[in-house]
């Protein structure tokens, strides 16, 4: 077997050295009723290289890849291009293979990339810190709910109906058997400001609400000014928790932090990361400096070893499980650590300049697409205002739209049907993003397919 | 100081006093901050023209500086190969933490995870169009549900304290619904941390259970402990004291005979896969830790992924999204409202935006592919033989606790009582072994021995490296006894010495502030 060094003459010579005599008296702990005797049945025997390559590449080949097609899919997980050196770089062995950097002084490589990342992320969400990454944007907001808690002692969340229902969803499983209130509700397809119910949040603050949680550009695409959200939070000592699920967006739009966000949280996956069919993903944390002891996950921060030199470590863990068991912020262990290296690459390749125009490149492709589909006999184009996706009214329910256009080799989007089943005033909504990837040729097909569909 | 072929290892002091004027010192290379070396007017990407339109963002633009250097290609390459040599990685040598099985990652794995029918499709395309994908999940699935003999398996939690909540809140949801508040979990105090934070995440209070004399959970004391206030017991087996649990089976006909439930923490699954089937044990969920077990990379930190398996019992309460077999392929069914499987009506929701670590749920089927049900059995066998070669190459120089109770399974655990006289700690002789170009072991865990020493080598390391390792830590032994001072301040040959960790944490910098 290709993975394992040992020799039979190997296992023999330990054996003696154990003093055991075969294998078998190494499991004598389990009991005789579990214990096998043979390989488990039901499963197939090792296989060479050549051929577990050969079974999932027939499973990989019956997938339509987004690179391959048109392709408008957004919803929390965006296609863009990710620079050849990205990838190469985080297989380096010594970033893939690592573990969490418990022995700081042999994984200052990783420890100084996430001060990086940190640094990153912080600014680009316009906060003071961020950690060292969350599973994903999901969880990262189910987890800044619970932090408004313990910082403000209050447990009702108001959650703004422009929030991904999977996000809505995730918080709802994870309040359901705590004594948190969440206050949801679904969107509404309203022309020029689809999802926006800012007004009706600001009204609902009270004496008992720890927190606002609203998402920027929201899951119909519509980008808001939070300021006067941020205010009314703030008059009534509760927090503003802004949720980032496209973070191209924060080289065009207002950072949450400008407008007065407490925390922020994002799905990094568009920096640096594939689609990966839903995972891993990199989930990102941050807030005030203030607050920095009620966060969850890793910290990385700057030290000097005993020579003097600029060091990094593991630090602020006593808010942390392993240390605080029961007590902790939080039960997460392993992150998204790779994942945090990608983006951080991909964003040094950036850069400022290279962030501002990629962002501002697909907004005006968006814009773009946006013009020529809402021209669309009875389309109409419910978003106005938008970064780089936007929701349409069809005409027709645009489930079996969306299907009819896979059909044609088109990846157009997704039906608000499938996020929100069974609410009949959303079924005809479709959202639609555009990233630098789409070319001409391809707004061209969309546009075209649409037509047909619809006809 | 020899090494096994004669050569000399301690580095001349008079090498170690040459100064650089770049601070480098050969093939080490410092490196500064990105923000230090990279500039707001540089950029590493071409990018297509940006077309003229009237923009729709109502004026809400981002006006100010953000502070994002960047830097070209070239130099990005360079800063992050030069990051990346200050790393101990597996590729590099054996990495013995015990409880995080840090076994070779094949690289097969890393080309599946990048086919583009795995890596470039979206998680809300249409169902028809990713049939090969839900195909794989639904396999891997089977395989995890087959090796571990449990009719049921969550596939959407991301690493092993995700897949610990999944596990609970199907608990707390099967006990609801039978109208049975219950408060209370157990945990061994040898349990990983993650265990009472996510029992307390779930809202219930947590009470350890002590462990007895040879490492195993005190049965009598869980026994006395249980009754109708407890909903369900944490427990890891095989154990972190690198030992199986001989009474497990009567302990989960007990808990059940309570009325509560039985959580395993599969992190030790690498010591059994294949040879026993924790359901066979009564157990009613388990995480399985990909990144553990199945060999997918853990990335210096993570990803991870952890898959939950249930007994028929907790079935019906996995979270959504599931998969299930239809006429002509596969169905992801994502939502309450649209499920109709009578298995999973009780469903208590979603735990992640989409439908789980496909990146690794690749990886881990490669691997398991490989392997196959007779080279995952080897797995098991190999890392058990190599964790007590180690057990028995060192238990005359180091204190191994539980040795005397018999053979342990993937890890042996030392005590720090061999170090009584020098001064040293635990901690200094794990950094003295940085010196010998080693990771050290997991230290200071399990809790329920002083000064603990967690070594697991897994199941791909040859008896020539585990010879190299036990050749140096009998070295280290006999050394510390003649100058224990040089282990105070180890590593002296580190990319960098200790680090103080007290000044990080009492004044933290958590970011890089520019130059006023």
């Amino acid at each position: 077997m290709r993975y394992l060094p040992l020799t039979q003459p190997d296992r023999d010579a330990m054996l003696r050295v154990i003093g055991a005599p075969d294998i078998d008296a190494l499991f004598a702990d389990v009991p005789e009723a579990a214990r096998l005797a043979a390989p488990i049945a039901g499963l197939p025997m090792h296989s060479p290289e050549m051929q577990v390559e050969r079974a999932l590449a027939a499973m990989a080949g019956r997938n339509l890849t987004a690179g391959t097609v048109p392709f408008f899919v957004g919803g929390g997980a965006y296609k863009h291009h990710v620079p050849a050196s990205v990838d190469h770089l985080i297989q380096r062995g010594e970033f893939l293979t690592s573990y969490t950097p418990y022995q700081p002084e042999i994984a200052q490589g990783t420890l100084q990339v996430l001060f990086e990342f940190q640094t990153q992320v912080a600014r680009l969400l316009g906060m003071e810190v961020a950690n060292a990454s969350m599973y994903d944007g999901s969880t990262a907001m189910t987890e800044a709910v619970f932090m408004a808690r313990r910082v403000t002692r209050r447990a009702k969340a108001l959650v703004s109906a422009g929030v991904h229902p999977h996000y809505v969803a995730v918080l709802n499983t994870l309040t359901r058997f705590t004594d948190d209130e969440v206050v949801t509700a679904k969107p509404a397809l309203a022309s020029g400001k689809p999802g926006d119910d800012l007004d009706s949040l600001i009204a609902g603050i009270d004496g008992r609400t720890s927190c606002v949680v609203v998402q920027n550009p929201n899951v119909l695409g519509h980008i808001a000014d939070l300021k006067p959200l941020a205010d009314a939070c703030h008059a009534a000592g509760a927090l503003l928790i802004v949720v980032v699920t496209e973070v191209v967006s924060l080289g065009a739009v207002a950072s949450p932090g400008e407008m007065g966000a407490d925390i922020v949280v994002g799905e990094g996956q568009s920096i640096g990361n594939g689609l990966n069919f839903g995972g891993p993903y990199l989930g990102l944390f941050a807030t005030r400096e203030k607050f920095v002891r009620q966060m969850p996950g890793r910290l990385c921060g700057e030290t000097v070893d005993a020579d003097g030199k600029r060091g990094f470590v593991l630090t602020l863990s006593t808010r942390e499980q392993h240390i605080r068991r029961e007590k902790a912020t939080s039960n997460i262990c392993t992150n998204s650590g790779l994942c945090a290296l990608a983006f951080s690459i991909h964003l040094t390749l950036l850069g400022e300049l290279g962030l501002r125009k990629l962002a501002m490149l697909n907004h005006a492709r968006a814009v773009q697409l946006a013009e020529r589909l809402g021209r669309i006999p009875g389309v109409e184009l419910v978003t106005t205002q938008f970064f780089n996706e936007f929701t349409l009214r069809l005409p027709v329910e645009a489930r079996p739209v969306i299907r009819k256009l896979a059909e044609r080799q088109v990846l157009g989007g997704i039906s608000l049907g499938r996020l929100y089943p069974g609410v009949a005033a959303l079924e005809n909504g479709m959202i639609v993003a555009v990233t630098e990837t789409a070319t001409d040729a391809d707004f061209d097909a969309f546009e075209d397919a649409l037509d047909e569909v619809l006809a | 100081m020899m090494n096994n072929q004669g050569r000399v290892t301690r580095i001349a002091a008079s090498d170690a006093a040459v100064e650089t004027f770049t601070g480098n010192r050969a093939l080490m290379l410092e490196e500064p901050l990105l923000f230090e070396r990279g500039s707001l007017e540089n950029c590493g990407v071409d990018l297509p023209d940006v077309p003229v339109v009237q923009d729709r963002l109502a004026g809400l633009g981002r006006a100010r500086v953000i502070g994002l250097p960047a830097l070209s290609e070239p130099e990005t390459v360079r800063h992050y190969t030069r990051l990346s040599r200050q790393n101990y990685g597996i590729d590099l040598g054996i990495f013995p933490l015990g409880s995080c099985t840090m076994k070779h990652n094949p690289r097969l794995n890393e080309k599946m995870a990048r086919l583009p029918g795995f890596a470039d499709i979206h998680p809300l395309q249409p169902q028809a169009t990713v049939q090969g994908a839900l195909q794989l999940i639904d396999t891997l699935a089977t395989w995890l549900k087959t090796l571990t003999g449990m009719p049921e398996v969550a596939m959407s939690p991301k690493a092993g304290a995700h897949g610990e909540l999944c596990g609970m809140l199907a608990i707390r949801a099967a006990l609801e619904a039978r109208g049975d508040a219950r408060s209370v979990v157990l945990v061994p105090e040898s349990a990983h941390g993650t265990n009472p934070a996510t029992a307390a995440f779930c809202g219930y209070a947590v009470e350890n259970i002590p462990a007895n004399a040879r490492g195993r959970v005190d049965v009598d004391a869980l026994l006395a402990r249980l009754g109708p206030d407890v909903a369900a017991v944490m427990i890891t087996n095989p154990n972190t004291c690198g030992l199986f649990e001989p009474d497990m089976i009567a302990i989960c006909e007990a808990v059940h005979a309570a009325g509560g439930f039985v959580y395993c923490d599969g992190a030790n699954f690498n010591a059994i896969v294949g040879r026993v089937r924790p359901g066979d044990l009564g157990i009613d969920a388990m995480h399985i830790n990909l990144h553990k077990t199945f060999s997918t990379p853990h990335g210096g930190g993570g990803p991870g992924s952890g898959p939950v398996v249930f007994s028929a019992a907790l079935a019906p309460f996995a979270p959504l999204p599931f998969i299930r077999k239809v006429k002509d392929g596969f169905e992801l069914v994502e939502e309450m409202q649209a499920r109709q499987s009578k298995d999973h009506d009780r469903s208590f929701g979603r735990m992640v935006a989409f439908h789980g670590q496909m990146g690794m749920f690749v990886r881990a089927l490669a691997y398991m592919m490989s392997h196959g049900a007779d080279g995952l059995r080897l797995v098991a066998e190999d890392a058990v033989l190599n964790a007590n070669y180690i057990l028995a190459s060192l238990k005359d120089v180091f204190t191994a606790p539980f040795a005397h109770t018999g053979p342990c399974m993937h890890e042996a655990l030392f005590s720090d009582d061999f170090l009584d006289g020098t001064g040293l700690t635990t901690l200094d002789f794990a950094k003295a072994m940085i010196d010998e170009g080693f990771h050290p072991m997991t230290m200071y865990f399990p809790l329920v021995v002083h000064g603990a020493m967690l070594v697991e080598p897994t199941e791909t390391e040859s008896k020539a490296s585990l010879d190299q390792l036990v050749g140096a830590l009998r070295s280290l032994a006999a050394r510390m006894l003649e100058a224990p001072d040089a282990f105070r301040t180890s590593p002296h040959m580190a990319p960098r010495r200790r680090l103080d960790e007290t000044a990080a944490a009492r004044k933290p910098v958590l970011g890089y502030r520019d130059a006023a």
